[in-house]
């Protein structure tokens, strides 16, 4: 950096950023703030919404045992999707990462793939493998697993094997980045010392992969709190997840109020869960972020 | 593969059928000749994909759906690239600030987002319209967009450009025969990341959209709460098809691993 950089530094950053700074501010911060007045305002189903200050909405949502519940339907099938992704993703990514040519290309493709793929595509498979007639159905009870068909559809067992499928790649992509900055011969040492493939994975690859396995697990959470099209359209109406109670509450009551609230409630729950994950990993994995 | 037991390749089966199978089976019910769900048993037919013809909601979706992508990642990317070279290039104070600012749509659920924007929108007299969905997806595209150039911009060697300097070439000389050339596989791979996360965006889009400005899984999303039949799966397949070819294209030229590594970190 020339030393007439320097001195200008500031400026030109500023100058530079200053076109994205300016939209960001006008479309990403007014909007947000907009919202967190309107969760204070009055509304009524003949007078609509009412610009007057009031802690109806809040009222509600905290003393109403529905919104609790929907609350923590939320933060259940979140916790479990992040459970699940995590113990069948790390294994994947691990298992992936020791494969050789031509598979170590050709898998992470078909693995990481359909997060490219439309999610209401991948949640329509879901719905057309979970039907009563449905290919999950057919097969069990003509394995004789079981005796009549399951409901997976609008369950929240469905909603999270959906969540899972969808979810599951972020976990492999963000535990395969880790393992590729390992050294694979603190592994070798480990097995010339005796130790067999699972003991190696369990007591040195495992703590190693640790701050990718966080990092990645933190991201489904978010993710899986804040879903959408997938918990409406496998869950259906009975299962509601606070994401699907904002949407009726705006489109379909006009309850704008009070689903400004709900929304704005999800925002600061998943906010206070994430900075506390993060100063958490920090403190215990502080070495390893340097 | 010798260095997997039998144990890590049975589980990895099972993972690979639990990836695909969904995709997969979407793929072989809309190839179905009969008239409502089922598995092709009887042979193959593809009037379920000549009947999204009938539908010209769909055709306009996915082209609506075409153009705010390309838009607005465009939009974006000329936002991000001077961004990210003041973010590169430049220690001032804010930078922190500025960087998470820019990150900030990453951390916000796109509910949350899509209520905001709905509400805004109708306040200043845009709801409903093209222009407010293009604004909408710029915001949720640039991360992504940001990410990758910055990347390229913090990787690059500047002393081409001290080189170009000392030879008398002036600062957009210098961008642009220069800086631009260099960080181009950032600009370009961001975009396609940007182009794809807002082609496939539903949980704010649904908010915003409107029965004349709607995008194609917007479509698809409101036409399976109603009822799920051939003529949506038969939608997805295409839909699914059209990713695979995409996919296999970004493969040979990028390398997919590259390209979704480069944007988880």
């Amino acid at each position: 950096m020339s030393a007439k950089e320097i001195a200008s530094g500031g400026h030109v950053a500023w100058l530079l950023a200053g076109p994205a700074l300016l939209l960001f501010a006008g479309i990403v911060l007014v909007p947000i703030v907009m919202t967190g007045l309107l969760s204070f305002y009055d509304w009524g189903p003949y007078k609509g919404i009412e610009t007057v200050f009031t802690l109806k909405n809040w009222r509600e949502i905290v003393t109403d045992s529905y919104f609790f519940g929907i609350f923590l339907r939320t933060f259940r099938i979140a916790l479990l999707v992040t459970v699940i992704s995590v113990l069948i993703g790390t294994p994947e990514a691990y298992i992936l990462n020791r494969m050789e040519k031509p598979w170590r290309s050709f898998f992470p493709v078909i693995v990481l793939g359909p997060l490219l793929i439309s999610v209401v595509a991948r949640t329509l498979g879901w719905a057309l493998l979970f039907g009563s007639t449905g290919l999950i159905n057919v097969a069990l009870v003509r394995l004789g697993i079981v005796a009549s068909p399951i409901q997976f559809m609008f369950t929240e067992t469905g909603v999270v094997i959906a969540l899972v499928h969808v979810l599951v790649p972020l976990v492999v992509i963000s535990v395969w980045a880790t393992l590729q900055r390992l050294d694979p011969q603190i592994e070798n040492a480990a097995i010339s010392l005796g130790g067999s493939g699972f003991t190696v994975f369990r007591r040195i690859v495992l703590p190693q992969v640790m701050p990718g396995i966080l990092s990645g697990a933190i991201v489904v959470f978010a993710l899986a709190a804040s879903a959408f099209a997938t918990p409406a359209i496998i869950g259906g109406r009975r299962i509601k997840v606070a994401s699907t109670l904002a949407y009726d509450e705006f489109l379909n009551t006009l309850n704008w109020p009070l689903g400004a609230a709900v929304a704005v409630l999800l925002l600061v729950g998943l906010a206070a869960i994430i900075a506390g994950s993060n100063r958490l990993m920090e403190r215990r994995y502080s070495e390893m972020f340097r | 593969m010798s260095r997997n037991g039998p144990f890590a390749l049975i589980f990895h089966t099972l993972f690979i059928a639990f990836i695909v199978a969904p995709i997969v089976i979407v793929c072989i019910v809309a190839f179905t000749p009969e008239g409502y769900l089922s598995l092709p048993t009887k042979g193959l037919s593809l009037r379920w994909f000549r009947a999204i013809a009938d539908y010209p909601e769909f055709v306009r979706a996915f082209r609506d759906s075409l153009w705010l992508a390309a838009l607005s990642s465009t939009i974006a990317v000329l936002f991000a690239v001077p961004a990210a070279l003041a973010i590169a290039r430049h220690r001032f104070i804010g930078r922190e600030a500025m960087l998470a600012f820019f990150m900030s749509p990453l951390m916000i659920p796109h509910v949350v987002l899509g209520i905001a924007f709905l509400r805004f929108f109708t306040t200043i007299g845009i709801g409903g319209t093209f222009i407010g969905l293009v604004l909408s997806h710029i915001v949720i595209v640039m991360p992504f967009a940001l990410r990758l150039v910055l990347a390229a911009s913090i990787g690059m060697d500047r002393t081409v450009e001290h080189a170009a300097i000392s030879l008398g070439a002036g600062p957009v000389t210098v961008f642009r025969r220069v800086t631009l050339p260099l960080i181009l596989p950032g600009v370009v791979s961001g975009w396609v990341l940007a182009f794809i996360t807002s082609f496939d965006e539903v949980t704010m889009t649904v908010f915003i959209a409107s029965p004349s400005t709607i995008t194609l899984p917007v479509r698809m999303f409101l036409y399976i709460q109603d009822n799920i039949d051939p003529l949506v799966t038969s939608v997805s397949a295409a839909l699914i098809f059209l990713t695979v070819i995409v996919m296999v294209m970004l493969d040979r030229f990028f390398g997919l691993d590259r390209l979704f590594i480069g944007a988880s970190r």
